[in-house]
């Protein structure tokens, strides 16, 4: 019996994309960009990979497709989604299945042409929502955000303010798309989409791909970077529509949080450098609360006055977030990839001194799934 | 538990929809555990009883959350989209109408209707004020 996965796996390579437009290539051929680059970064051959653990939008049967057009014959196969938040998922089902022996490199990947390709779903579930129109997914993130701001207070210039230290780190950030200078007052000014949630308020839709290797911890130091410990995650859901969502200022990153910190033996104050899947502005307030690093109803107050922006007291979604990096669909797998490079230390500009702990938080749906995931350097194992 | 139960038909979904297209809206409740059900299920979503009823509402619903979704006059103009918690429990998302969608405040007291959405079926609210009102 295995009572923690804590240290069990390390991410020992990483690949991403461009994440400006990749016109006339395909989810899959962005994807390859980035999984040969996390190959190379780990310095192995493609065919020691044995797990694929992959997800997207576009089509079902993911992990067949990824085996087939790189030519794999995996052991151990994932195919789960839980919206944006899987990849941070799939690190908590490739850490156990390493850990099982299922598989012994576990390749995580994603790949997305939604800012230049046809992005088109599989059909859904017809839903008791679907007559009313909701303009998913900005309105209920827009509901979140408007009970957050009747319950506590929070104004839509604090919502802003999260836009705007996300841009001040893609300003560090050669890869970023959004780089121009962003104001409170530009945010609070552009074209409203869903009261009360702006054009500002919400994520880019860009290309981008994103893949990530991980072994056992006993393998970890035999690869050419720095290894990244997980050391803790929590996978929790309390809901699928968001009329079913029981408290709209309160999401499961609460207990998902709650488990990774426990997991991993740490608490927030400890963490040096914060991923959050902001696909809204709401989105940062919400799981900063959620996860403890600061009161519930705080979060507008704590993300205010450059406090997560570079030079703030926790840096925060670092690579400018998928408000002004990058956002291809579904946006877990580029947060945590950020976190890792953080760990490793190769973030030039944007480097976070003395990063050896890092939590991530990827979100999917309506606020529905929420996985968190501590990373840590070799220290901190 | 009775394994041998008999399956009726259509399921609850269908059902839900074919009371509103004779203008009634009625949701589910547990016999076992008392709980109102929303959206109709097979199974009791509080304590995983089959044993679910179809019972009358009073219509009385107050806002939980509300945003105004912004689309071009040209195209029907802007539109509500609220999140109601009704009377007896359960929460449901609805439009509130007859009234400007950015009035729509949270905390506000609502009555159900059975309308037309797109010609298709629907409950929606309108502020209690004026619930009587035809449209």
């Amino acid at each position: 019996m295995v009572d923690s996965l804590r240290g069990n796996a390390a991410v020992v390579g990483v690949g991403l994309t461009e994440f400006t437009g990749m016109p006339g290539m395909n989810h899959m051929e962005i994807m390859a960009v980035a999984v040969e680059r996390a190959i190379a970064d780990a310095g192995i051959d493609k065919s020691e990979i044995d797990g694929i653990f992959s997800a997207n939008f576009v089509e079902l049967l993911t992990p067949l497709t990824v085996a087939e057009y790189f030519g794999l014959n995996p052991t151990y196969m994932d195919g789960t989604n839980t919206g944006g938040s899987v990849f941070v998922n799939s690190v908590q089902s490739a850490a156990a299945a390493l850990t099982l022996g299922l598989c012994n490199v576990a390749l995580i990947c994603y790949g997305s042409n939604s800012a230049t390709g046809k992005f088109t779903h599989p059909p859904a579930m017809r839903t008791v929502e679907d007559v009313y129109k909701p303009r998913n997914p900005i309105s209920p993130y827009a509901l979140a955000a408007n009970r957050h701001m009747h319950e506590f207070g929070t104004t839509r210039e604090q919502l802003a303010e999260v836009a705007v230290s996300a841009r001040k780190w893609a300003q560090l950030n050669p890869a970023a798309n959004m780089r121009d200078p962003l104001t409170v007052q530009d945010v609070v000014n552009a074209r409203m989409i869903v009261d009360p949630l702006g054009l500002l308020d919400c994520c880019l839709v860009s290309d981008g791909g994103a893949a990530m290797i991980m072994v056992r911890k006993e393998r970890a130091r035999d690869f050419p970077k720095k290894p990244v410990y997980m050391l803790g995650v929590g996978s929790r859901t309390d809901h699928n529509l968001i009329s079913a969502m029981p408290d709209l200022t309160t999401t499961a990153a609460k207990p998902a949080a709650e488990a990774a910190f426990a997991m991993a033996g740490v608490t927030p104050a400890d963490i040096d450098v914060v991923e959050l899947y902001d696909a809204f502005t709401i989105n940062t307030i919400l799981f900063l609360e959620d996860m403890g690093f600061c009161e519930k109803g705080q979060g507008g107050e704590f993300v205010s006055n450059g406090n997560i922006a570079p030079g703030g007291s926790l840096p925060v979604n670092t690579n400018g977030g998928g408000l002004s990096c990058v956002h291809p669909g579904m946006y877990g797998m580029f947060l945590m990839i950020e976190a890792v490079q953080q760990l490793r230390g190769e973030c030039g500009d944007r480097q976070v001194a003395d990063a050896n702990l890092a939590a991530c938080n990827g979100n999917g749906g309506f606020l529905a799934s929420q996985v968190t995931a501590v990373f840590g350097t070799e220290e901190t194992l | 538990m009775d394994n041998n139960k008999e399956i009726t038909n259509p399921g609850p979904l269908q059902t839900y929809e074919d009371n509103l297209a004779k203008g009634v809206f009625r949701i589910q409740q547990c016999r076992d555990c008392g709980s109102h059900v929303f959206y109709p299920r097979q199974l009791c979503n509080h304590c995983g009883s089959s044993e679910l009823k179809w019972v009358d509402v009073t219509g009385r619903g107050t806002v939980y959350s509300t945003s105004t979704v912004r689309r071009r006059p040209e195209k029907g103009g802007d539109y509500n989209i609220s999140l109601i918690d009704l009377e007896e429990g359960p929460r449901m998302m609805s439009q509130v109408m007859g009234m400007d969608p950015e009035d729509v405040v949270i905390g506000m007291e609502v009555s159900a209707h059975v309308g037309l959405i797109d010609d298709q079926p629907a409950v929606v609210f309108y502020d209690k004020e004026q619930g009587d009102k035809e449209w």
